[in-house]
């Protein structure tokens, strides 16, 4: 069964249809890229996929289960997580908590053990401390813990939207445009610990990239989109590869 | 009576301030509304504590829970039917909608206990103390160590609890923290919950400092603390303390040497030029100018 399924997935804003008949299936372990030019409509899939849009056409089955039109909060709660093209970290708060925010339905003690600091609290506080501490020691920012999130440079504000993400125990990780503004070493180094992610952390992941070394280099699967409707899909190698794809990206011959 | 005990009053009512602000910048900074009902909460909390010391002849400790729970409940009740149909709409309806509450809030207090001032019994016991040869009495001292004691726990809770993390999530970024499994809902009923439950508070040892109550008890502390929290920097909770001591030194010192009757006057004009200079307050962020 795979993890993620769209049956004719879509959404149309006024006349505009954005994403329109989306067929995906990703099985469980795998690392996919969603490519395309810009505008093409992939954020619009994520967003569908995480509940910020509800789809005005079609479907899609989360391990199975139909949930197209669940809230963000119930769809992060089934196990899909996200980060986002446009950094948006909780700048004011340090990086540790951070990652505790994308723990908060982990933690089990009631608010009256939180505000007398009793009971399950210290337990909890302490476990979910190391594991924060932990995920940060993947992404090599642990000794960054206790400085605010808004002062990290650019390429580990992005790491640490991934460990947040992670924080919130999902089983399908959807990254947006994880490398942008990364240098070539910065990409590699991220295309290492995507992997290690899949590898340890038992996820799939979906991912929107525009550096082809970076979707060459580690996906298995992609699905190029051209506006809003799926341009060319299969194994990787194949479809960058295509013709069609190529042209979309470059523009055609006259 | 000497500056310094001008000074320590001063501290005693802008403790209350700082009390009452932090309702407002919790909200603010979190639902992003002025909840102008929110000194009328305060006068709320007050009747209920006068209705159980002195009709229903409870004791203290068991009226200030009541009044305590019954500003919870009333907080609570005003954002699920009032304020959360309108979370999309724009800022303006919001605003009239808070104001329409509070005049709801005043009239049914005229309606149920009339409009004179009823006295109110103080909650703390009588005792004053000599401090450096002046009596302080036992309503400021109270009032300065329960606000500083609110305070600690409040921070506390808020830093270090998941519940307090997930506020400050949601202050900065609703969207993204729905996104990582955080109930908007519920963490801004819980924000309502904290800073009426504080309004109560206030409430007690504010009829306790000035010992009676009416309608329009709330009205000016509420407009008083609304000015900390903007002095301060509104969505700042460091901001609203210490705008509430502040303003409350103001006021105590320009009544005791400039005017009783300019006091008001001189309190918000120190708030219109502290925001001539800085516009969003001492403790709040600088707008990022976009260009």
């Amino acid at each position: 069964m795979p993890i993620l399924e769209t049956k004719d997935l879509g959404i149309q804003f006024g006349g505009l249809k954005a994403v329109d008949g989306l067929y995906i299936k990703i099985e469980k372990g795998q690392l996919y890229g969603l490519i395309g030019p810009n505008g093409a409509g992939k954020t619009t899939v994520f967003n569908l996929l995480t509940g910020v849009y509800q789809p005005t056409s079609g479907s899609f089955y989360f391990d199975g289960e139909q949930i197209s039109n669940s809230s963000p909060v119930s769809i992060n709660k089934k196990g899909i997580a996200r980060t986002f093209q446009n950094i948006r970290l909780f700048g004011d708060m340090s990086v540790i908590d951070n990652v505790k925010v994308g723990f908060h339905n982990s933690y089990k003690y009631s608010m009256l053990e939180g505000v007398l600091r009793v009971g399950r609290y210290r337990k909890q506080e302490k476990e979910y401390h190391d594991k924060a501490m932990e995920l940060l020691k993947v992404f090599g920012m642990e000794n960054e813990a206790k400085l605010l999130a808004s002062n990290l440079p650019y390429g580990k504000q992005r790491k640490l939207e991934i460990a947040r993400a992670m924080a919130t125990n999902p089983k399908l990780l959807l990254l947006d445009e994880p490398a942008a503004g990364m240098n070539p070493n910065e990409t590699a180094e991220l295309m290492e610990t995507i992997r290690f992610v899949r590898d340890n952390f038992d996820m799939t992941i979906l991912l929107i990239e525009h550096d082809m070394k970076l979707v060459s280099g580690i996906c298995e699967e992609v699905t190029v989109l051209n506006f809003g409707t799926v341009l060319a899909q299969g194994k990787t190698e194949t479809v960058l590869n295509d013709p069609k794809v190529i042209t979309a990206y470059i523009g055609e011959d006259d | 009576m000497s500056f310094f005990s001008y000074f320590v009053s001063g501290i005693s009512l802008g403790s209350i301030y700082a009390l009452i602000a932090l309702g407002y910048t919790m909200v603010y900074g979190i639902a992003k509304m002025l909840n102008f009902a929110h000194g009328d909460v305060i006068m709320i909390g007050g009747y209920v504590a006068f209705t159980a010391i002195t009709t229903m002849q409870f004791p203290v400790w068991l009226s200030i829970c009541i009044s305590i729970l019954a500003c919870i409940i009333l907080g609570v009740v005003i954002e699920k039917i009032a304020y959360k149909p309108l979370r999309n709409a724009t800022p303006l309806a919001i605003l009239i909608t808070a104001i329409g509450v509070s005049y709801l809030l005043q009239n049914v207090a005229l309606l149920i206990f009339g409009s004179a001032a009823k006295s109110f019994t103080s909650v703390v016991p009588k005792f004053s103390v000599e401090l450096g040869g002046v009596s302080i009495t036992g309503e400021t001292i109270v009032t300065i160590a329960v606000a500083v004691l609110i305070v600690i726990c409040l921070s506390i809770f808020i830093n270090k609890t998941k519940s307090g993390r997930a506020m400050l999530a949601v202050s900065e970024d609703k969207g993204a923290a729905q996104l990582m499994g955080i109930n908007v809902n519920s963490t801004i009923s819980l924000t309502f919950a904290i800073g009426s439950g504080l309004a109560a508070v206030a409430s007690v040892l504010l009829c306790s400092t000035y010992p009676q109550i009416s309608p329009y008890t709330g009205a000016m502390p509420g407009i008083k603390a609304f000015t900390a929290a903007v002095f301060g920097g509104i969505g700042s909770i460091p901001g609203a303390m210490i705008g509430g001591v502040v303003l409350g030194i103001i006021e105590s010192l320009s009544k005791a040497y400039i005017s009783s009757e300019l006091s008001d006057a001189i309190v918000f004009g120190v708030l219109i030029i502290v925001l001539l200079v800085r516009p969003t307050g001492l403790f709040g962020k600088k707008f990022n100018e976009k260009v």
